[in-house]
C-alpha cells in the first residue's frame, strides 16, 4: 500500500479491533491460521462481514455475509465510499490532514448510490449502508482481502477501492486497523520483497530510482538495466511475438496454473530453450528441454520466509534430499558459473548479509535475531530495531508530508459476462485441504479428496435435468473439460464454482480467461463464461 | 491500563490486574498448581481439579484456573488439604488410564507421592481404539474428559465445532455427534486435538503405527523448526524427522503466529517431500 507491496498491520491486529471485513478471502480455508486470529477477534467483540459471491465457510462465520454478484466490487466500495460520505461519517480530521484528492474523490462516487451499486451487486442497498456504517463508525477496523480482488482484469482498481475506504475512515496506520492482502503462497511476500519482480531490487526497491541502482551497481560491480523486466503476461505476449525464446522456471507450473492453459503450451512449444527446476516432474517440466532437480525448500533447504505479515522467518534443512537433488541458491550459482561469472558456493546466510546491506528495510536482521525473537518484521533499519507491526503510523503525526491520495476509480464489468451460449459465470478458488495445482497436496490421502467437482446451484441443476454427481461438459470460449457435478447451494443461480487442485483429472485453467490487469499482469481466474451440458 | 488486584499467596503479597486467574497470580508469587486440563491458549475447562487451591472463607478448594482474583483474597497452595486433594485427583485418574502414556499425569503423580495401585479395584473403561481417518487415531480408553480438545476444536482456535461431550456421568465421552467416524463428521483434520491431548488419547497415526511396532525411537529423532511449504501464512512446524523421514509435525505452542494451531496441510500434508524416497 501507497508503494510498499505488503499488509500494513500485524495477526494480532485482528485480536484487538471492532470490525473485521473481509473481502473476496475465503480464510477460513485459503488461510485457516489467519482465521483463527479473525475468530479471536470475533470472539473479543468485533463484528465479521465477509462480501464474497460465495457462501464459504468464511461467510458462514460472519455476522453478514453480502453475497454480490461477481466482479461487482468497485460497485459495492463505491457505494460504501458514497454512503461514509454523505451521512458525515468520513474522518475529517483524518482526510485534511494526511489525505489529498478529497474532492475529485467525492465527485467521483457522487453517483454511486447503494441504489445502483445493489442492482450490479445483487444484494439490497440497505446492506450496503448498513456495513458503510459499521465500518466507519468503528473506532479501529481491519479490512483484509485476498485473490477474489486481485484475480480480475481491474485488478489494480479493486485495490485502490479498498485503500480508499481505509483512507476515507482514517482505518489505517493504527493498531487494530489495516489494509491486509492475505498471500496466497508460502513465500510470495518474501519474493517480491527480494526483487523478484520485473521492476524491482532486493527490498522492493523501484529498478528505475538511479540512486537504487548505483547502490547495487556498486555491490555488484556490474551495470544494472534502469527498464524493468516483463510481468509473466508480458513474457506470454513476449513469447506470442517470437521476442522471449528461452525460460528458466522455477517451482512453477504454469501449464497447470495459468489461465487459458492450451494457449500457454502452444506458446511454450514456440520456445527454443525451457529449463524447469522442481521437486517433481510437473506438467510443465514433462515438456522441457532440462529438467534441474530441486530441494522442498522448507524441508531439505536453509534460508527465510517472508508471511503475510511482513514477517521474515527461518527455513531450515530438516532432512536430506533425495539424489541429486540441489538446493535453489546452489542451482543458481552453478547456472551463474556455467555462464561465465565467479559465483563461489555462496552459504544462504552470506547472501542474506549481502541483501541486509543494500536493502535499508533489512539492514537490522540477522540470522540470529530471526532466530531469537520468532522472526522480525519488515521494516527492521538497525540492529537495535524491533521490527514493525504496524506500518504508515506517520499518517498519524501532527503534519503528514507526502500525504496520500484517494485514488477514484470506476466499475467495470467482468471482460465475459453470461450469453445464451455461455449463460454460467464460473468462478475459482481453493479448498481447505488442498493447494494450488495439486503437486505437493495430492500426494497425501485425505478423506475428502474426491477429486474435482463443479458446483452448481441445485435449482440450475433441476433446470438442466442433471442428477447429483452425474458428469458434464463445462465449455468456455478456449476450452472443454468433463467433470462430475455436485449441488450446493454455497454458489447463487448462475454460478459454478470449481477448484485447479486436481489438473490430472480435470484442467479447470484450461477454461478460465486470460484477461488481465495492465499494470499487475493478474489474469481474471474469477470470472469467465461457460455453458455445462449433459454428456451423450 | 486494566485495574490492579492485591491478593496474598502463601503469606506474599501480589498484585495482578483484575480478571486474571488465580493459577496465574499464583505463578506471579512463584507457586505455580499442577495442571491437567489447564492449557495456555485454551479457554478453562475447570475438569481436572489437579491445580486446586484453598481459599480463606471458601468453604470448598477451589481450582486455580477458571476463578478469578479479588482483592484481598486470602490463597494457599500446599495446605495438607490441597496436596491431599491432588493426590486422590492422582490416584483417580491413574487408576482409569495408563500415566506412562500421560506425561503431565505421570508428573503429578511422582509430585504428590501418588499410590498408582491405590484404587486398582476400579474397572478402566475398554474401548476399541478408532482408527477411522489416515492422520490420527482415537484411544477413548485413555481419555479424562479434559475438554481441551473440545476447546481447541471450537471457539479457542479451529472454529469447526466438530466434536463435544456426549452422554453424562460414567458414559460421557467426547464424540463427533451420533457416534459418527470422523470423515462422516464436521471434522476438517487439522489435528489441534491431538496437539493439545495431554494423555495420548489422540495421538498422530503415524506415531501410533510406529510405536505399536517398536520402531518409535525418541534417540533417533531430530526435530528441527522451519517454516511451512503451503499457503503464506508462515506457519512455524516443528519436523521430527527419524531415519530421513518425517515422522510427525507440530508447532511449538509459544509461537506467536499458530500458538502451537496447524491445518491439514501443515500438519499432514508432507508426504510430497519424501514421495521420491527410495
Amino acid at each position: 500500500m501507497f508503494g510498499t507491496g505488503a499488509s500494513t498491520s500485524s495477526y494480532e491486529d485482528f485480536h484487538h479491533t471492532d470490525v473485521i471485513l473481509l473481502f473476496g478471502s475465503n480464510a477460513a480455508e485459503a488461510h485457516p491460521i489467519i482465521f483463527h486470529h479473525i475468530m479471536r477477534g470475533v470472539r473479543n467483540g468485533a463484528r465479521l462481514i465477509v462480501v464474497d459471491p460465495r457462501r464459504t465457510p468464511t461467510a458462514l462465520s460472519a455476522h453478514s455475509h453480502l453475497a454480490i454478484n461477481i466482479g461487482a466490487d468497485i460497485a459495492v466500495l463505491n457505494a460504501l465510499a458514497h454512503v461514509i460520505i454523505q451521512e458525515g461519517l468520513a474522518n475529517t480530521e483524518f482526510i485534511t490532514r494526511a489525505v489529498q484528492g478529497f474532492d475529485r474523490f467525492r465527485d467521483a462516487v457522487a453517483a454511486w448510490t447503494p441504489e445502483r451499486a445493489a442492482a450490479i451487486a445483487g444484494v439490497s442497498a440497505e446492506l450496503l449502508r448498513d456495513t458503510a456504517r459499521r465500518y466507519a463508525r468503528a473506532d479501529r477496523a481491519m479490512l483484509g482481502w485476498t485473490l477474489g480482488i486481485t484475480e480480475h482484469h481491474n485488478a489494480v482498481d479493486n485495490v485502490f477501492a479498498l485503500i480508499n475506504l481505509a483512507l476515507l475512515t482514517g482505518h489505517v496506520g493504527r493498531p487494530g486497523t489495516g489494509l491486509n492482502p492475505l498471500r496466497g503462497q508460502n513465500n510470495v511476500q518474501g519474493g517480491g520483497d527480494m526483487g523478484a519482480l520485473p521492476n524491482r531490487l532486493a527490498g522492493f526497491q523501484d529498478v528505475r530510482d538511479p540512486e537504487v541502482r548505483a547502490r547495487f551497481e556498486r555491490a555488484w560491480g556490474v551495470p544494472l538495466s534502469p527498464q524493468p523486466g516483463w510481468n509473466q503476461t508480458g513474457m506470454f505476449a513476449a513469447m506470442g511475438r517470437g521476442e522471449l525464446q528461452g525460460l528458466l522456471v522455477i517451482g512453477e507450473n504454469p501449464l497447470a496454473s495459468e489461465a487459458n492453459g492450451n494457449h500457454v503450451r502452444q506458446l511454450f512449444g514456440r520456445l527454443d530453450a525451457l529449463v524447469v527446476q522442481d521437486i517433481f516432474l510437473t506438467a510443465t517440466a514433462e515438456i522441457a528441454d532440462v529438467v534441474l532437480p530441486a530441494r522442498a525448500s522448507f524441508a531439505e533447504s536453509d534460508g527465510t520466509y517472508t508471511s503475510s505479515e511482513r514477517r521474515v522467518q527461518r527455513v531450515r534443512a530438516a532432512r536430506q534430499a533425495p539424489g541429486q537433488a540441489q538446493d535453489d541458491l546452489w542451482i543458481v550459482a552453478a547456472l551463474a558459473r556455467a555462464m561465465g561469472y565467479d559465483w563461489a558456493s555462496p552459504e544462504p546466510e552470506q547472501v542474506f548479509d549481502e541483501m541486509r546491506q543494500l536493502a535499508p528495510n533489512f539492514r537490522g536482521m540477522t540470522y540470529a535475531r530471526i532466530e531469537q525473537e520468532h522472526g522480525l518484521q519488515w521494516p527492521c533499519p538497525t540492529e537495535g530495531h524491533p521490527g514493525t507491526k504496524t506500518l504508515h503510523t506517520r499518517l498519524w503525526e501532527p503534519v503528514v508530508n507526502p500525504k496520500v491520495a484517494l485514488t477514484p476509480v470506476e466499475w467495470e464489468a467482468p471482460a465475459e459476462t453470461p450469453t445464451d451460449a455461455y449463460p454460467f459465470m464460473l468462478t475459482t478458488g481453493r479448498r481447505l485441504a488442498f493447494y494450488n495445482t495439486g503437486v505437493q497436496s495430492n500426494l497425501y490421502p485425505h478423506p475428502h479428496n474426491t477429486g474435482e467437482r463443479i458446483e452448481i446451484h441445485p435449482a440450475d441443476a433441476t433446470r438442466l435435468g442433471l442428477a447429483d454427481g452425474e458428469r458434464v461438459a463445462v465449455t468456455s470460449r478456449r476450452g472443454r473439460v468433463e467433470v462430475p457435478v455436485r449441488f450446493s447451494d454455497t454458489v447463487a443461480p448462475g454460478t459454478v464454482f470449481m477448484t485447479f487442485h486436481f489438473p490430472d483429472q480435470v484442467g479447470t485453467n484450461l477454461l478460465s480467461i486470460d484477461a488481465f490487469d495492465p499494470e499487475a499482469g493478474t489474469a481474471e481466474f474469477k470470472a469467465s463464461a461457460v455453458r455445462i451440458e449433459r454428456i451423450g | 491500563m486494566s485495574q490492579m488486584v492485591s491478593l496474598t499467596v502463601d503469606g506474599r503479597r501480589v498484585s495482578v490486574p483484575a480478571g486474571t486467574m488465580l493459577r496465574e497470580a499464583c505463578r506471579a508469587a512463584g507457586e505455580t498448581p499442577p495442571a491437567l486440563c489447564w492449557h495456555e491458549h485454551l479457554t478453562p475447562a475447570n475438569a481436572c481439579r489437579a491445580c486446586v487451591v484453598q481459599v480463606h472463607d471458601s468453604r470448598a478448594l477451589v481450582a486455580a484456573c477458571s476463578r478469578p482474583v479479588a482483592e484481598d483474597m486470602v490463597v494457599e497452595t500446599n495446605t495438607p488439604r490441597v496436596l491431599n486433594a491432588r493426590k486422590i485427583i492422582a490416584e483417580l485418574l491413574a487408576s482409569a488410564i495408563d500415566p506412562q502414556r500421560a506425561p503431565d499425569l505421570l508428573e503429578l503423580v511422582q509430585a504428590t507421592g501418588a499410590d498408582v495401585g491405590r484404587f486398582g479395584g476400579a474397572t478402566p473403561r475398554v474401548e476399541p481404539v478408532k482408527d477411522d481417518n489416515p492422520f490420527f487415531v482415537r484411544d477413548y480408553s485413555q481419555c479424562i474428559l479434559c475438554y481441551r480438545c473440545v476447546e481447541a476444536c471450537g471457539v479457542d482456535a479451529q472454529n469447526t465445532f466438530a466434536i463435544s461431550a456426549a452422554g453424562r456421568g460414567v458414559s460421557a465421552r467426547i464424540d463427533a455427534a451420533y457416534d459418527r467416524t470422523l470423515p462422516e463428521s464436521d471434522c476438517v483434520f487439522c489435528g489441534n486435538c491431538v496437539a493439545v491431548c495431554p494423555t495420548g488419547a489422540l495421538i498422530d497415526r503415524q506415531e501410533w503405527q510406529l510405536r505399536s511396532q517398536a520402531v518409535w525411537d525418541p534417540a533417533r529423532i531430530t526435530t528441527t523448526e522451519t517454516v511451512c511449504s503451503f499457503c503464506g501464512v508462515g506457519c512455524t512446524l516443528s519436523l521430527q524427522v527419524m531415519d530421513n523421514r518425517i515422522v510427525k509435525v507440530t508447532s511449538p505452542h509459544d509461537n506467536p503466529v499458530t500458538h502451537g494451531m496447524l491445518c491439514v496441510k501443515g500438519r499432514y500434508g508432507y508426504a510430497y517431500v519424501q514421495a521420491g524416497d527410495p
